[in-house]
Parts: structure tokens; sequence; C-alpha cells
């Protein structure tokens, strides 16, 4: 059974997400454990890209800061190593496809596999592509996450029926971003996916309060938050610590309650 | 493997928040290219209202200076807004409209693309907001003023390198938030399937011409033909349907900046490499692990890190060929051909000029090439002026 499946085992999962090397690769390390040591089941781990094509405004600022001070591929797989030294905390990568093919799919996957990392999210590869990586990420048990959107409608079924680890349902229209109120019928699309598969369900985009997150709690397995983590990063830069894990542990709780 | 594949490249690589989007924007274009009203009243629209279909004009005074091939401009620059742009921008518009939009987008690099979209949405009734880099509306910023003009909304790009490339991630990022009531109209042969044969097809007009004008004026085939490329539309337009003409050579011109051996350039197929990028698998100028790098070019129209993808495949078979064409020497053939035909071109189009003219003396006088002459060249003006340091404030 995937890893993943454990992140799902303690309650309602909460998912956090941080751009690697925002603000420098020692703290993206620390701000990782500090999130699970909060309560964070799952995270994901953002590959810094030029051109993040699917993130608002906050998230497209960490990715420039990464950049800024040259995080590599490489360095983002050595902060899994360092973090896997401390936890077994299911790990995901956030990326977009170009510095995966970039850096070779068969080498790529064979780190993933090597450092632990049990899933990955490409938001720019959808199900017609997914034949890209599908295999040679099976073949080194790495979970391809497949996205479900408000405008999946009947490709849902399809998406679904082929889906590993979890679904990541997109909750909004739009990029990512901080949003007061989600207005898409989730719990339609969520039915949908259980008229198909029993495999978790979690919930991103726009989610930010611990109200919003026991909303989501209520219908979906899990809670997705990147660019309030992002923010926190921001405004906090190498001295986040408490903040994120303040933050983590409020919205772990409203998940579950 | 997903639809629109010219080789390996292609593809859709996309948000799944457009998946749906694109697939009915494909059925949709697929049905109204099949019916006899909506393809008459597109064809009505070129000939009507942007001038189709455009001249085919011999350079006498070019060739003869020369001294080889007979040159024949294809004067894309005389169409309704001064450039190839509006073939595209009135079939993608009027399809929108047909699909119950209400609203368009558009990206922009020289502001050629954004003005056509502009043009287009105001002729049908439509709403329009334009995406333009804050370093093209500075070099660009008379096409600035004549978006607005049009009743456009012109949003000035502040992510990344500034350009062409952050017009298009903020267009997808506005689409991706407004897909219900709006369209996408893509600029260039590039983006997810079905963009790159959109383009492709309502640019093709280009060559059909081209094709009947040469047979009826020369009663053969030209022996090349020369365009500039940045997103490639203008040249998969002037190429396509010479393709299956196989001793009819296809030659693109990327933007070599201040050189291919220095960072200075956006010669995609000449210093780039296969990525995935903008929803197509293509060639694309990066830097190590796969990040997008800034480009450089002196035109705002070519300075794009990338190429549609089926120039990659035309040029992986052999079909056509690509060749840089530096700032200087687009700058020189810019001014040339103003002086030697009065026709000022575009500083994109300028770039197939300069290569015109290193091939046209290298070839027999019986030999003919047509260069695409993309756009007209007053929104150069100003930025040429700097580049030979002429202060036009004084």
């Amino acid at each position: 059974m995937s890893k993943i499946a454990n992140a799902f085992q303690n309650g309602k999962a909460f998912i956090g997400f941080l751009t690697a090397g925002d603000p420098t690769i020692d703290k993206t390390v620390e701000y990782i454990l500090a999130m699970e040591e909060a309560g964070c089941d799952l995270i994901e781990i953002g590959i810094p890209f030029s051109d993040p094509m699917a993130e608002g405004v906050v998230i497209q600022d960490a990715n420039v800061r990464a950049l800024k001070h040259n995080t590599t591929t490489d360095d983002v797989f050595d902060i899994v190593r360092r973090v896997r030294l401390q936890t077994d905390v299911p790990l995901v990568f956030l990326t977009y496809i170009n510095p995966v093919f970039f850096y070779g799919y068969e080498k790529f996957f064979k780190r993933c596999n090597e450092l632990g990392i049990d899933g990955i999210i490409s938001p720019d590869l959808p199900y017609e592509e997914k034949g890209e990586i599908a295999e040679i990420a099976k073949k080194n048990d790495v979970d391809v996450i497949s996205l479900i959107a408000p405008t999946s409608k009947e490709r849902i079924q399809m998406i679904a029926g082929e889906a590993s680890g979890f679904i990541y349902v997109v909750s909004s229209l739009g990029v990512t971003g901080m949003r007061s109120e989600i207005k898409t019928d989730l719990g339609a699309i969520i039915s949908d996916i259980r008229d198909v598969t029993d495999i978790p369900v979690a919930v991103g985009f726009g989610i930010n309060t611990p109200d919003q997150a026991r909303e989501i709690g209520n219908i979906a397995d899990g809670v997705i938050v990147g660019s309030a983590i992002v923010k926190i990063i921001e405004e906090n830069g190498e001295n986040a610590t408490e903040a994120l894990k303040d933050y983590v542990s409020s919205m772990k709780k409203a998940s579950n309650e | 493997m997903s639809k629109g594949r010219y080789g390996e490249y292609g593809g859709q690589y996309i948000s799944e928040t457009l998946m749906n989007e694109l697939l009915y924007l494909e059925e949709q274009y697929n049905h109204y290219m099949n019916d006899p009203d909506f393809v008459e009243e597109l064809n009505t629209l070129l000939k009507e209202y942007a001038g189709r279909p455009s001249l085919l004009y011999y350079a006498e005074r070019m060739t003869e200076d020369l001294g080889g091939a007979k040159i024949y401009l294809k004067r894309e620059d005389l169409n309704h807004t001064g450039a190839h742009k509006i073939n595209n921008v009135l079939g993608q518009v009027l399809l929108a409209k047909k699909m119950g939009k209400t609203r368009v987008i558009a990206e922009t690099g020289a502001g050629q693309h954004g003005v056509a979209t502009a043009t287009a949405a105001a002729l049908l009734d439509m709403e329009c907001e334009v995406f333009m880099g804050e370093v093209d509306t500075k070099r660009q910023a008379l096409n600035v003023y004549r978006m607005e003009l049009l009743g456009a909304k012109v949003h000035s790009v502040k992510s990344g390198t500034k350009t062409l490339k952050d017009a298009v991630n903020d267009a997808f990022r506005d689409w991706i938030a407004r897909v219900h009531d709006t369209n996408y109209v893509i600029g260039s042969t590039m983006g997810p399937h079905p963009f790159p044969m959109i383009v492709r097809d309502f640019q093709a007009v280009i060559s059909a011409e081209a094709r009947e004008q040469f047979l009826e004026k020369e009663g053969r085939l030209p022996d090349a033909v020369i365009a500039c490329v940045g997103g490639g539309s203008n040249a998969m337009g002037a190429f396509y349907n010479f393709i299956e003409d196989e001793d009819v050579k296809l030659i693109g011109c990327e933007a070599g900046g201040k050189g291919i051996d220095t960072p200075y350039n956006a010669a995609a197929l000449t210093n780039g490499k296969i990525g995935i990028f903008h929803g197509m698998k293509s060639i694309f100028n990066q830097g190590d692990y796969g990040q997008i790098a800034p480009v450089y070019s002196v035109s705002a129209g070519l300075d794009y890190p990338g190429v549609g993808p089926e120039h990659a495949y035309l040029r992986d078979t052999g079909r056509a060929e690509y060749v840089p064409i530096t700032d200087e020497e687009a700058v020189n053939a810019f001014e040339y051909l103003s002086r030697m035909e009065g026709i000022i071109p575009a500083i994109e189009s300028a770039h197939a000029v300069a290569y015109a003219m290193q091939l046209a003396p290298t070839m027999d006088k019986d030999e003919i090439i047509m260069v695409c002459l993309s756009g007209r060249g007053d929104k150069d003006v100003r930025s040429i002026a700097e580049y030979r340091g002429v202060d036009l404030n004084e």
C-alpha cells in the first residue's frame, strides 16, 4: 500500500505546502520538520520554477525568492535527504513538469525512490499527458497525484478511476491563493469521486482559515493549505518556526472538528 | 499520448481546470470550420475589413541591388492593423462569439497581436483585456495607447522577466479563473492543442494566397520562403501550403539578438533544448535544471524563449531550416528596405529581410525568394532611433 495512505490514518489529514529554498535550504528543512511536529500529516515540497503558471502572487513570489539564490533540483533532493534523517512523514513534490523532464525522468524518479519521496503533483500534467511519467513513477513507488477541478465534470470518473495516493480536488477556478469564500459544490464533486474510488480525497486552493478547514474537513479526507503557509514564511523570513507551528496545529485541529 | 502532436512535439500540458475548455474549443472549432456560413462570414471579414488578399509585391530595386534571385514581398504589413496578426484574430474572436463567450483576452509582445485582438473585439462587440510585459509596454507605448483607444484594458505584467513569456503566463492565469465567459485568443502557433493548429490554420491564408499569386505572376512556385520566427505564426502561415512542395525551401529567421554566443538572444531552435512549457512540448531556451531562460531581442515580437511545436518538428524532419539573425543585421535590413523600396518593415519582419539580403546574391537570377513581410514598422521607429543613438525628444 502507498505510504501516502498513512497520512489519512490520523483523522482528517492536514496537508501543508512550502516552496523549497524559501527563504533558504536550511530553513526549508527546519520548517518541514516543524510542520510535521505541529501536526502536518503530509507535506508538499514545491520545486521552484521560473514560470509557475498555476500559482497566485504569494507562491509566485516564493518561487522568485528561492530561485534568487539558485535553489536547484539537486538542492531540493538534498533537503529531502536531510528531512528523511529525522522523519517518515509522507512527502510529495509539487513541481511543474519541465524541471522533471530536464533532469531526466529515470534519474528523477530513481532519486525520489532512494530518498523516500512518496508522490508527485504536477499542475501541468493532466490525465491526457500522464503517460510522460506514469510507468517510471510507478516503477519507483512514487504516486502520481491526480487533480480534479470544478470544471472536470464527466472527466471525474476517468481521472478518479486511475488515481493513486490521494486525489487533489481543486476548490475553485483560478490560480492558487487565499480566498475568503469557496463557492464550488465540493460535495457533489467528492460524491462523484466516491462513486468510482475509495482513495482519499483532499481539497486545496484558497483555504486559509480554521473555519474553512473545518468546513472542508467535514466533507473531505484532507485539507491542503499552501499560500497561507508560504505567506507566514514570507512575513517571518528565517524566524517562522513558531508561527508555522501555531498555524499548522490550529488548522489540523479545525480540520477535525 | 494526447492529441495535437507534431512528431513528439505539441500536446496538452496544462491545468486540469482548462482541459474541458480546450476539448470544447477544439470541438467548436471543428464544427464551425465545417459550417459554410461561418467560413463565409470569416472570409468576408478578411476581405472587406482586413483587406485581403494581401499583395505579392516584386521588390525590383532590392532584387537589382542584390544581384541574385528575384525577391517578392508578401505584404502582410498592408493588412488592417498593420500585421499578419489580424488573420488569426478575426478567426478566433469570431469563433469565441459563436461559442457564446462575451470576453476575450490576449498576450502581446510587440503589441501587434494585442492591437489586432482589441480591434476584432471592438468590431465584434466583445470585452477585451490584453496582457503585456511591463518592459514591452515601455518599448511599445504607442501600441498600449492604441489598444486603449480601441476599448481594451491593458495589464502591465510585472512578474518574471516582464516580457512576452510572462504575459502568456498571466493570460493563462486569467483564463483559468474565467473559463466560462472568456476565450484566450492566443497570438502564435504555440500553447496547448488545439491552439497551434487553430492559429496555423487561420494564418495559412498567407501561403494559400501566395501560391496562387506566384502561379499567376511567375507560372511557378518560389524557390525559397523566408519568414521571421518568434512563436512562429507568420512563418507557419507562410510555410504551410508549401510544405508538400519539396522544391520550395522553407527558412525561419530567429532573433539572434547580440549574438548566439552571448546570453542576449532568443534563438530557441539554435540554442534551445527540448522541454515542456506553456502547454506544449517543444524547444525552449532554458538554463540548468530546466528553468526557462530570460531571452533578449531588439524585437519585442520575437522576444520569446521558445517556438511553436510544428516548427520544432519541421526542423527535426529537415523540411525547414532556421537561422539566427542578429539585432544589427535586422536593423540594417530595416533601414535598407525603407530606403530601397520605401517600405518600413516591422523589426520582426526585418529579420526575414536580412536573411533574404544574404541569400539572394548566392542564388541565380531566375530563382525566386518570397519574404513574408509580416508587419509594418511604424511601431519600431522610436526604438530603432534609440538603437542608432538618435534622441527623438530633442
